[in-house]
């Protein structure tokens, strides 16, 4: 090997490993979109009028919009008119318990490496698992219920608690926020609903895997959490998707609330399916996530480990409102091959004392593209507000790009703001520095970008950072040489 | 065990080794002293593989293999080792989560069974009293804001855990203060078996105090000059290499 470059590029050719099709027969909707389309998938969920109207209100709200551009990323026109919105693996009848589940249903949670049995499970982790549109298992519940903490689908949520639903949904992100909030607010199908009661610290991870199944079916999920005060939750979000060659779309809501001194930790390793090498397929990933620290010392924390996607634009923001509250927010994004990423956050620094935490890895090969992008905001009476934010980006090979946009906007002079921010290229010697112990090069570039993202994978509960570092390697494997 | 037998290699159409021949029997230790610039650590890179290196003819045979056949890491395998001239930094990668790493690569290169956390920590703690390390230094990123000997001695800590049949020392001993040096010697000593050899590369006569070579090579311009026992490091120390140069010039 004479020339060090066109062995990373012959490395990046690593496959999917998570490309599988199940066979659930599906019951959905027609493709395209309307408001009889609307109706249908309300009418599926048994929804009341309110909800019906809800969404009506935020399609009609929707069609005056138009798509963002103003991100760093391509990619060809979305036929909304080509998507199915509502797509349910059948099943004819409730389950009392996971035997009853269809084989095949359980042999994709299993390629997955997500196991139901709760004996198996690890233990301390409840899964609401997430196939398609309908959330087909839910364990743990019991012995939640029995500290008043609420955890269920968010269809179920409307049904058994319409008074917290019209309370907080669309609260923090509403449904005019943006073009693809209008949308999901619409059309959502299904996600997560947590409440966690005052004074209760939840005593286990909360996790939902989601995974687009159905061919040509838009996810459109729905995350509500609730976290009164003095309370605290970690949650984490996964997901992996079944290869594709049409690209499809993901348009995500989350919402989270903080009440006084209460806590919420969210945590996502994101897995979709990004294209094959020439870029062809894969998921469309535009995700509105947004939690307000509503109450004094509250605190909410992001942590995302981003691999998957052909396209990323997700930017999990916090609103500090209460005094004392604390945002905060760690990312590792890696794209390989054609894969593009816009990702970053938002601190809104309203209340006084807040502060503020931006850790960001960005890790690019291929000849793709990965964009970090930050606003930090203080209010005018916002005294006080610190945000401490770190920028880092690992570039292997170099056709690929990182690029920095870090936006601040002060309002109060009492503010102190730092933004770091570094590019860095793994190195020849750092690789043969490892194959020289005995390392091959594959595992010595995820050993490499283990350590450069250690920071933030520090953050993950344990039980998935050695998944989200798994998954690290074989996003990369093959990208240096 | 190793036999290089007229190496010649350059990078980017330099000519940097122009002919080297060496032999090493299991056991030995020996040295290489030489100018700035001779090809010392060139020789040490390609032997251990650095692909920026471009052979260009001769041969090495190490442990009745074509060593030139071997990709580094199977080089790292067959229990050749290389403390680097310059270690290079990891952030991130503690030098512990390195090592087990390292060590079982190597143990699963040699179809032996991969150490468990409870047997790793056993050997790590045996090694570090060995060279007498701090575990504090272990548990940082892999010689990141290390001092010059710090990451020496870390370098030999490698050594150690990873018990080479041949360890190439690329100037560990520079850098490193008086008591680092016996430390290290000692270490080096400690590994030192009929089965193993050792190559020590330095510029100073000190570290062969404690480090006893069988022979003793003076590498210049690409090419192995004079070979002798211990005595000729001290020759070196007191005379220079300005009598290479008139050698040279009558060669
Ligand atoms: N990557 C490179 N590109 C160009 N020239 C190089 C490169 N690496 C080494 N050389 C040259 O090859 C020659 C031998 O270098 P080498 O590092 O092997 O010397 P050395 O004997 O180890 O010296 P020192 O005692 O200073 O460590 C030097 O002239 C050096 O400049
Ligand atoms: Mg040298």
């Amino acid at each position: 090997m004479n020339d060090g470059l066109s062995t990373i590029e012959q490395q990046i050719t690593s496959d999917y490993k998570y490309g599988f099709t199940s066979n659930l027969e599906a019951d959905q909707a027609p493709k395209g979109l309307n408001e009889d389309i609307i109706r249908f998938i309300s009418g599926r969920k048994n929804e009341p009028e309110w909800m019906l109207e809800w969404r009506l209100k935020a399609y009609r709200y929707w069609l005056k919009m138009e798509v963002p551009d103003w991100a760093n990323i391509k990619y060809p026109a979305i036929d909304f008119q080509d998507i199915i919105y509502y797509s349910a693996p059948k099943q004819s009848k409730k389950l009392n318990s996971l035997d009853e589940i269809d084989p095949e249903l359980r042999r994709t949670f299993e390629k997955l490496g997500i196991s139901l049995d709760e004996q198996k499970r690890l233990s301390g982790v409840a899964v609401d698992a997430v196939i398609d549109s309908v959330s087909v298992a839910t364990t743990f519940r019991e012995q939640l219920g029995e500290l008043g903490i609420i955890f269920c689908s968010i269809s179920e949520a409307i049904q058994e608690h319409p008074e917290l639903i019209k309370k907080y949904l669309g609260s923090v992100v509403p449904m005019t926020d943006n073009f693809y909030s209008a949308l999901n607010a619409a059309v959502f199908t299904d996600g997560s609903f947590c409440y966690i009661p005052k004074g209760v610290r939840c005593p286990m991870e909360l996790s939902t895997y989601f995974r687009i199944n159905a061919e040509n079916t838009g996810q459109f999920e729905r995350t509500l959490i609730v976290a009164e005060d003095s309370s605290y939750v970690s949650y984490l979000e996964g997901c992996t998707a079944p290869m594709r060659d049409e690209n499809q779309l993901h348009a995500a809501v989350v919402e989270l609330i903080a009440m006084d001194h209460a806590e919420i930790k969210y945590s996502t390793v994101q897995n979709w399916y990004p294209g094959d090498k020439e870029g062809k397929g894969g998921i469309y990933n535009f995700v509105t996530k947004r939690g307000i620290c509503a109450g004094v010392h509250s605190k909410i924390s992001w942590t995302q480990v981003e691999t998957g996607s052909a396209v990323t634009w997700k930017y999990p923001s916090c609103i500090l409102k209460g005094d004392y509250s604390t945002g905060e927010f760690y990312s590792v994004a890696v794209t390989n091959h054609h894969q593009q990423a816009d990702t970053g956050t938002k601190m809104i620094h309203l209340g006084k004392n807040t502060r503020s935490r931006i850790v960001s890895k960005g890790i690019s090969a291929g000849v793709s593209h990965n964009s970090y992008r930050g606003l930090v905001s203080v209010a005018k009476n916002a005294s006080n507000a610190r945000n401490f934010s770190q920028c880092d980006s690992l570039l292997l090979g170099d056709r690929c790009g990182a690029h920095t946009f870090p936006y601040i906007e002060v309002k109060n002079n009492t503010a102190q703001v730092e933004h770091e921010a570094t590019t860095s290229k793994i190195g020849e010697d750092q690789i043969f520095y490892c194959n020289q112990r005995g390392i091959d090069t594959e595992t010595a570039v995820a050993l490499i970008v283990n350590g450069f993202a250690k920071e933030v994978m520090n953050q993950l509960p344990m039980e998935f950072a050695v998944e989200a570092q798994k998954l690290l390697a074989i996003t990369l494997e093959g990208s240096v040489g | 065990m190793l036999q290089i037998k007229d190496l010649q290699a350059g990078i980017e159409g330099k000519e940097i080794l122009k002919g080297i021949n060496l032999t090493i029997q299991p056991g030995e230790v020996h040295a290489i002293m030489g100018p700035n610039g001779s090809g010392k650590s060139t020789l040490a890179a390609v032997l251990a593989g650095r692909s920026d290196y471009e052979v260009t003819g001769g041969s090495v045979e190490f442990l009745g293999k074509d060593l030139l056949d071997l990709s580094p890491e199977a080089r790292a395998g067959e229990g050749l080792f290389l403390a680097f001239q310059y270690p290079v930094e990891i952030p991130g990668l503690s030098t512990i989560n390195f090592m087990k790493t390292a060590v079982n690569e190597v143990r699963k290169y040699r179809g032996e069974p991969t150490l468990d956390a409870a047997e790793f920590l056993k050997l790590m703690k045996e090694k570090m009293n060995l060279v007498n390390i701090d575990k504090n230094l272990l548990t940082r990123s892999l010689n990141e804001g290390f001092s010059g000997g710090e990451k020496k001695r870390n370098e030999v800590f490698q050594m150690a855990m990873l018990e080479p049949r041949l360890a190439i020392l690329d100037e560990t001993d520079s850098g490193l203060d008086i008591d680092a040096i016996r430390i290290a010697a000692a270490g080096v000593n400690a590994v030192r078996s009929k089965e193993n050899a050792t190559l020590v590369i330095t510029h100073y006569q000190r570290l062969l105090d404690y480090i006893i070579p069988d022979f003793v090579h003076v590498l210049y311009n690409g090419r192995i000059v004079k070979s002798g026992g211990k005595e000729l490091a001290l020759e070196l120390e007191e005379t220079g290499y300005s009598f290479l140069k008139n050698e040279m010039n009558i060669a």
